[in-house]
């Protein structure tokens, strides 16, 4: 059995007569009789350190690990640095709590500043906070800070991912609030749907837009923002993380608010998580930006300092009234983001976006001319893109016994394809080959 | 104690100044900032919002801490100081300076000290 | 030391990326980014170098006695994050099909089974992604199914002024209001205030047990009980499951909702503030709400199940933070059914161990045996020469400790929240104990000294009065 406790018995019985008690028993005597376990728990026996590394390494092996993959769908497999995975594996960076002793956590508040500017610089936006959960989560809270006295409903749409429809409206199941969603048409929001839809509603709060869209769509995001404008809702854009090297930024394009998933920002797939919500506003909307939020002083002698500031904003001070519950947050996420920024630099974020562009027109071109394969969408797209498919399972069946994860079926049986730098060209045109394969099956 | 006679006060520590046409300006007192202690962000209504007697209207932050301030009249918001928004600091320098919101269609007035019975209020607090 | 933006330099980087191997695509102009992408510019060594620098400007549990109450700071396994690093875990895109990913499953159904076992709870789900989001996704299970049952008129939730902030913020983002009972002269909850409080418009109650005083309520089946009759649900915040964990269990307390800190209770490092995990279990009953997509078991084979009609929907993208979750997983699989409960057994001994020693000056909040954790009251030292909680505190920086929890929970005067936990050693405890003694005798006979603390650190106390007031927030380039 592995034990990570120091104490032997000799001074465990020491301490336990220091504290005035003759047994571990006597330790839990507060703890009534009739809710104590009287039994030991229904767990397995505890192993050693080499007999778990054998159990867990062997549940690992019943995962698939694809060499190839060309799915993203809101988890992409961008390549992530070895500064990256070395520098944030820091045993301090790993094991430190949340700064609130500031003289003795300057590094951890310095790299949550440092994250924060990048964060701006990336969207155009003026104020970062440093993180919360995941994207969906992000849209959830930015959706929560444009509610304000009678404008409560959040306009959502329906080109976004569906995990971010699903939690925005869970977080309106919450706040008792409205969730519309704005159709979409051909592959993008329908901008004269969302125009009827706020002409009519004095309670609109805001509009979402993800860009590029979950079918990789890049949208009109300037135009539609006017139109949230015009009906008096603040406009929220949740980005893509590498397209902004490329794209317009989110100021560019009017956005009160900018979020998104920062996962690509040197995260693995990991199943799922934990990745990291980044979130930003102007400045107007500062004091209504949810999470912790670090700033520039000065200590007595002058040096310059860093702390949490403005956290009189957030629950455990402001409690109930709080406009969002966080506390943890993503910080090592956060980390990761901004050593792979600082790594990859501005030549190298925008050539990897470049590439992510240029593979998947090239893809999208190789897989668009297989029978059957068309690609749905007129639209202008970033670096996924929807394809019909005569046989989803069939197609999807041969491409894994060749090590490959195709894109992800989508409800209509179109298949969405993402393609990113880590895609090299003798892998787009094996995918083409066995997608005519499978056509000819 | 800097307590000027002209004005009302309440036992939550807010002064309140009567103006000719039947409004009230209401702010911190003196006591209140200095209990508050460096005042960094204060929350305001706006205008035209309802104001109740005995309800928080507004918030004041610290560092630490944040406190509501109460409304001692029932009325509609005319006006606030927005200057408190971009320099909290000077409800700390200049709190009878320093008002928060002018407030009329006054319909109810919560009990009010002159600044006698508040000082007597406050040095009985003093002891607790 | 200067900002990452302060060490770069035009012109400098690293080599990451190919050329480009298929014929390029100009993005078209009209969709082009127009502003400038300021980023640094560093070679790889300076990069290094910078992180280093930082980190040593940091403090870690690998650094020194953390003793931060409500936190549970305990050591983090190494394996746990070699296990969390296999490729076999970090490759798998969430959206594979579940043929291809029955390991990460595993994962999800093992921990769900044993962290049920543990807490007494049917099911559980580990979308959200820390503690208040836990909270949150409770509570919206709780709503979920009060509606269900076409009890509209529940709006309010019970929270005792011990309570962590992000209970009372949680309820109301749930939609609730708040109703704050006073906790009795034992510090734990007033039995007398709580059945005022009930009613029909109760939704539920909210409760840490141990409380942040680090006290067990003793009462806490007739505080369930008075709520369920009352038509209401109790809500466990796993704060401080390591205090029982192994010995008692939430389920058995007659709690119907709970979530649980990962990175508290099961080993999973803290990150400078996150990623956390969290788990939220429930009782049967509760479980149609839980969120989706579910882990579910047909034939031997895992799947994800989305269809549950009932439920609340989603908190966060996919199934929560996964490699977290291998990571608690590992450390269960380490410890064990015997391994488990003496976590909480030592955790206590540790606590009382250390409240022993310190109460020859200090004065404890409640002077009665404590869990995992007890909190002391300064506000004698504060009177008799003006040291305050904060200077105690902040002079133990200088002691290469971390500090306690300050001036939690809000109904103690000056109160430090010490929680050691399981993995320190005696020594530890003795000399963190040496160290606090000393820095009260020091206040006594220098109280200017600590008013200036800490003194060895790489700054002073910083003026956070001037960062409110005039929020810098980002970086600012010349341009």
């Amino acid at each position: 059995m592995g034990s990570y406790i120091p104490s032997t018995p000799e001074e465990q019985k020491e301490m336990l007569s220091a504290a005035g008690f003759d047994s571990f028993n006597g330790l839990f005597s507060q703890i009534p009789e009739s809710v104590r376990l009287s039994r030991l728990l229904d767990l397995p026996q505890g192993l050693s350190e080499l007999e778990v590394r054998r159990k867990m390494t062997a549940i690992a092996s019943e995962n698939k690990v694809f060499p190839t993959v060309f799915r993203g769908a809101g988890a992409y497999r961008h390549y992530i640095p070895a500064a990256v995975t070395r520098i944030t594996a820091n045993e301090t960076f790993l094991t430190a709590y949340t700064p609130y002793q500031a003289e003795i956590s300057q590094g951890i508040l310095q790299s949550i500043f440092e994250y924060q500017t990048m964060i701006c610089e990336l969207t155009g936006m003026e104020v970062s906070n440093a993180s919360v959960y995941d994207g969906a989560n992000a849209a959830a809270e930015a959706a929560a800070m444009c509610r304000d006295r009678g404008r409560t409903t959040v306009y959502v749409s329906a080109a976004s991912h569906p995990d971010t429809i699903r939690t925005i409206r869970t977080y309106a199941f919450g706040a008792d609030t409205q969730v519309c969603l704005v159709p979409e048409k051909d592959g993008a929001t329908d901008a004269s749907a969302l125009k009827d839809l706020l002409e009519q509603d004095k309670t609109a709060a805001c509009f979402f837009l993800q860009q590029p869209n979950y079918f990789g769509t890049i949208e009109d995001a300037a135009a539609l923002g006017e139109i949230a404008h015009a009906a008096g809702a603040k406009f929220i854009m949740g980005c893509n993380p590498i397209s902004l090297a490329v794209l317009k930024t989110p100021a560019e394009c009017g956005a009160d608010v900018a979020v998104g998933e920062g996962q690509p920002f040197g995260m693995p797939l990991g199943f799922g998580g934990p990745y990291l919500g980044f979130m930003a506003c102007k400045k107007a909307m500062m004091r209504r930006l949810p999470g912790r939020i670090v700033g520039q002083t000065s200590d007595d002698a002058g040096n310059r300092a860093f702390v949490l500031t403005l956290q009189a904003r957030e629950q455990h001070i402001r409690r109930e009234k709080a406009l969002s519950n966080i506390c943890s947050n993503e910080a090592l996420c956060a980390l990761t983001a901004s050593v792979y920024l600082s790594t990859m630099g501005p030549d190298g974020l925008r050539a990897a976006a470049e590439q992510c562009y240029s593979k998947a027109h090239y893809a999208a071109k190789k897989i668009g001319a297989v029978k059957g394969f068309e690609l749905k969408n007129q639209t202008e797209f970033f670096h996924e893109f929807v394809t019909a498919c005569p046989n989803v399972q069939k197609t999807l069946e041969l491409l894994e016994r060749h090590g490959i994860l195709g894109g992800l079926p989508l409800p209509d049986g179109g298949l969405l394809w993402c393609v990113t730098e880590c895609n090299f060209k003798e892998e787009i045109d094996r995918l083409a080959e066995l997608l005519e394969e499978a056509e000819q099956e | 104690m800097n307590l000027p006679e002209e004005l009302k006060y309440t036992k939550s520590h807010e002064w309140v100044s009567y103006l000719p046409d039947g409004s009230a300006k209401i702010g911190l007192t003196d006591f209140a900032q200095k209990e508050l202690g460096d005042i960094v962000f204060v929350n305001l209504p706006q205008e035209g919002d309802s104001v109740e007697a005995g309800a928080a209207f507004a918030d004041v932050e610290s560092v630490k801490a944040v406190s509501d301030v109460y409304c001692p009249v029932t009325g509609t918001v005319q006006a606030v100081n927005e200057e408190l928004l971009d320099a909290p600091e000077q409800l700390n320098k200049a709190p009878y300076e320093s008002w928060m919101v002018r407030v009329g269609d006054i319909s109810k007035t919560e009990e009010l000290l002159s600044a006698g019975e508040y000082l007597t209020f406050l040095s009985g607090k003093e002891g607790d | 030391m200067n900002l990452i933006f302060e060490e770069s330099r035009a012109g400098r980087g690293c080599t990451i990326l190919p050329a480009c191997d298929v014929p390029e695509t100009a993005l078209p102009q009209q969709f082009a980014r127009k502003a400038p992408l300021r980023l640094p510019q560093l070679s790889e060594n300076d990069l290094s170098r910078h992180y280093s620098a930082l980190a040593k400007r940091s403090f870690g549990v690998n650094d020194g006695f953390y003793p931060l109450g409500s936190c549970t700071m305990k050591y983090n396994p190494k394996i746990n994050e070699e296990m969390a690093a296999l490729p076999g875990f970090t490759e798998i895109h969430p959206l594979q099909p579940a043929h291809t990913a029955q390991g990460c499953l595993k994962v999800l159904h093992l921990a769900e089974k044993f962290l049920c076992e543990i807490t007494g709870m049917d099911e559980m789900v580990f979308q959200p992604a820390a503690g208040a989001h836990g909270e949150y996704t409770g509570l919206l299970l709780i709503k979920a199914w009060h509606h269900s049952r076409g009890d509209q008129k529940r709006t309010k939730i019970i929270v005792p002024d011990s309570a962590h902030g992000t209970n009372p913020a949680s309820a109301a983002m749930a939609g609730y209001t708040i109703v704050n009972i006073p906790s009795g002269p034992d510090g734990c909850v007033d039995l007398e205030a709580l059945k005022k409080a009930v009613g029909d418009d109760t939704a539920g109650l909210m409760l840490t047990n141990p409380n942040t005083l680090g006290l067990f309520d003793k009462n806490i089946l007739q505080i369930t009980q008075i709520v369920h009759e009352a038509g209401g649900l109790c809500f466990y915040d796993g704060a401080n499951l390591n205090a029982v964990v192994g010995v008692a269990r939430p389920g058995d307390m007659g709690f119907d909702v709970i979530h649980l800190n990962l990175h508290k209770t099961f080993s999973t490092p803290h990150g400078g503030g996150g990623p956390g995990g969290a788990a939220v279990g429930c009782k049967s009953s509760l479980a149609p709400f839980l969120p989706v997509p579910r882990v579910a078991e047909h034939d031997g084979k895992f799947y994800l199940d989305d269809n549950r009609p009932q439920s609340i929907g989603s908190v966060k993208s996919f199934y929560g933070n996964f490699l977290v979750i291998v990571r608690a997983l590992t450390y269960l699989l380490t410890l064990g059914k015997e391994g488990v409960p003496q976590v909480a057994e030592n955790a206590v001994l540790n606590a009382n161990y250390l409240m022993a020693l310190l109460k020859k000056r200090y004065q404890v909040a409640y002077d009665v045996p404590c869990m995992h954790e007890f909190v002391l009251s300064l506000q004698d030292l504060k009177d008799s020469c003006g040291v305050t909680a904060m200077d105690v505190a902040k002079s133990m920086q200088d002691l290469e400790m971390h500090p306690p929890t300050m001036y939690f929970p809000l109904i103690v005067h000056e109160a430090l929240m010490i929680e050691p936990t399981e993995t320190e050693s005696k020594e530890t405890l003795d000399r963190a104990a040496e160290a606090l003694l000393e820095l009260y005798e020091k206040a006594l006979a220098n109280p200017e000294a600590m008013h200036r603390a800490p003194e060895r650190r790489v700054i002073g106390r910083p003026d956070e009065v001037e960062a409110a007031r005039h929020p810098v927030v980002k970086y600012e380039y010349d341009s």
